[in-house]
């Protein structure tokens, strides 16, 4: 039997930052990233996530706590003694030096004599072997970034770490970096560290997401997983969109739980509510938008059975082509969205229109209600 | 009215060329009166072409001497000045610490002060300490001038460096010496060689200070103005040409050497 390389596991316990000025950037947080992993911290600007990536790298120093690569603690090492390699936002290319020296630069400082046919092979693994002689603000955004990734990956390093490597490429060229990154990342099997205020970035790329906010991981998990069963309403806002509609335990039957919302019950699995739920407490009921199918007040009597509904009226209908957004005020509810593939359109479905919205019980979740209902919202993220 | 439009269309280059003229001529002048062979002791008037002067640089008693001293002071005065201000505009751009405002504001003085007030001031200073007047007290006075210009030159570039840069080169193994070397360094060193460059030239040709704090010392300034008083040497004039021609030379030889680098690169 062989024991697993673990070497590259980033492992953090208990470590937090607080700055002379008394910002708290990170609250203490433990986090495992095991070993050749794509792992993505996710938040808004200034939830904590950079700094959580400097202190791996060894650009901040913690305030309390351990870092540990593999089975090595870390903690108190300078950047240059790490195996550690970051590609920075913005890049932070040698300006003074060719793409051939900002590539070398790391083999170089580790006094490795003749660095010419590792440098140009990973030129052209990032495929700018032509452009080796040119200085970094003669290439295009997209080139320099490939430069940066060059320029940390030839050194091998146990872990990368990327600080919003995409945040200046334009939405075409960044998806094609996404799917490069990925590439890249499955080839070579070295741990990624990846920071992003970009939800859909982090989904793409990541194995796994953890979600922060305020310097907090307000969960971690898979991409679907985080989707699927948001445990907080900020990461049910922050990643996509969410309907929240208060709703108060009525009872229990079986593995369920039925709420009264309105006038109305709504069921929701037991097991997907992440709040206490004694009778006559509250609840957040959440449902994704997508998962909502709307039908004309008219023809209410063909929804099946046992499908959770509730009655409103179209405020706003955007066609935006492979389906069209709803906005639907409803009295437990103001502008619930709704999100219908553009199959089969019911020509009555227009503003003003009475509807009933349902959907299946198995897809709603439920949250505490004791949370801030508009946390990770668009407009609490620009406020 | 073609010659409207012809003015109209040369305006910018006509108004250019008169310029470089209104800057170039004095120089013009300098060198075409090194080659004058002066009736009397002024070499105010055009009187006919000769080489003399030329062939005898150091044929006036003293002024080659003054010459090397003030070479001296130059070269010592921008070292220093290059030394301290740029350690000066690292710890004003990378550090906080108290009072650094107030420090920010008090390095633009001694620009600000008038030179002869300075000077006046400084006297008093070394007269007061008991300092022997000389190559020292000069020496000292000229650092103290050209720090501010070297400090605002290196200042403007060090601003404008990504910090990010030098964390890189951390991140790439490079050690504090490393990064120092490597990239702070070379990224600095257009600010640091505008800064020395002008220390150069500021302490070459003062007078007013210099001429305060010298004692016995002369200077090529002291000198000049010294001579203009009973007559002007035409090897004044040889002087200013050639160091006028040296700087050229500096200039061009650095655009040919950049010029290559870029097409090597190409």
């Amino acid at each position: 039997m062989t024991t697993p390389d673990n070497s590259g596991d980033v492992r953090l316990s208990g470590i937090s930052k607080t700055y002379d000025n008394g910002f708290t950037a990170v609250q203490p947080l433990d986090l495992t990233v095991p070993q050749g992993s794509f792992f993505a911290l996710l938040g808004a600007s200034g939830c904590g996530k950079t700094t959580t990536l400097r202190m791996i790298a060894g650009l901040e120093e913690p305030s309390s706590g351990t870092v540990r690569l593999g089975d090595q603690d870390v903690t108190h090492l300078p950047p240059y003694k790490r195996p550690v390699n970051t590609v920075f936002q913005s890049y932070a290319l040698f300006p003074h030096l060719d793409i051939f020296e900002n590539v070398a630069f790391g083999l170089r400082r580790r006094g490795i004599k003749s660095v010419k046919k590792q440098v140009e092979e990973m030129l052209e693994l990032v495929q700018l072997g032509e452009q080796a002689r040119k200085k970094p603000h003669q290439l295009s955004g997209g080139q320099q970034q490939r430069v940066a990734v060059a320029r940390a990956l030839i050194n091998h390093p146990k872990v990368l770490l990327l600080d919003e490597p995409l945040g200046a490429l334009d939405l075409k060229l960044r998806r094609q970096m996404q799917l490069e990154l990925k590439r890249i990342q499955t080839e070579v099997g070295i741990t990624f560290v990846h920071v992003t205020h970009d939800q859909e970035e982090a989904m793409t790329m990541a194995d796994t997401v953890a979600v922060m906010n305020a310097g907090r991981v307000e969960q971690l998990g898979s991409p679907s997983d985080l989707y699927e069963n948001p445990q907080t309403t900020f990461v049910a806002n922050f990643l996509g969109t969410s309907n929240l509609i208060e709703a108060e335990v009525d009872t229990k039957n079986g593995d369920d739980i039925v709420l009264k919302a309105g006038g109305g019950k709504l069921v929701l699995p037991e097991a997907r509510c992440s709040a206490p739920t004694t009778a006559g407490g509250k609840v957040l009921v959440g449902i994704r938008p997508e998962k909502i199918s709307l039908t004309h007040a008219d023809d209410a009597g063909e929804i099946p059975a046992g499908r959770n509904r509730l009655t409103g009226r179209i405020a706003d209908a955007s066609f935006i082509g492979v389906s069209t957004q709803y906005v639907i005020d409803s009295p437990v509810c103001d502008e619930l969205s709704v999100y219908v593939q553009n199959v089969e359109r019911d020509g009555r479905l227009v503003p003003g229109a009475e509807v009933v919205l349902h959907w299946s019980p198995a897809h709603t979740f439920g949250l505490d209600a004791a949370q801030d209902i508009d946390a990770g919202t668009e407009e609490e993220a620009a406020a | 009215m073609p010659f409207v439009t012809w003015l109209k269309r040369r305006l910018v280059v006509i108004a250019g060329l008169l310029t470089l003229a209104y800057l170039l001529l004095p120089n013009v002048i300098v060198t075409v009166f090194s080659f004058n062979k002066p009736k009397g002791r002024f070499n105010y008037e055009w009187q006919q072409f000769s080489l003399d002067a030329w062939k005898q640089p150091c044929g006036v008693a003293d002024m080659c001497g003054s010459l090397s001293i003030s070479l001296q002071i130059a070269v010592w005065a921008t070292i220093g000045a290059t030394l301290l201000g740029t350690m000066i505009a690292f710890a004003l751009v990378r550090y906080r610490f108290r009072a650094r405002g107030a420090v920010n504001s008090l390095i633009f003085l001694p620009m600000a002060m008038p030179e002869v007030v300075m000077a006046a001031s400084l006297l008093t200073l070394f007269l007061n300490m008991g300092a022997q007047l000389g190559f020292l007290t000069i020496l000292i006075a000229h650092i103290m001038f050209c720090l501010s210009f070297v400090v605002t030159a290196v200042k403007a570039r060090v601003m404008s460096m990504d910090p990010r840069l030098e964390e890189a080169a951390r991140d790439l193994y490079a050690g504090p010496v490393q990064t120092f070397l490597r990239v702070t360094l070379p990224i600095a060193a257009p600010g640091i060689a505008a800064g020395a460059l002008l220390s150069f030239a500021l302490s070459f040709d003062d007078f007013i200070i210099t001429n305060f704090n010298a004692g016995s010392t002369v200077t090529f300034p002291m000198f000049v103005w010294g001579s203009a008083q009973r007559g002007t040497p035409v090897q004044i004039n040889v002087i200013g040409t050639a160091m006028f021609l040296v700087a050229v030379l500096f200039v061009l030889t650095s655009m040919v050497i950049s010029n290559r680098r870029n097409k090597q690169k190409a």
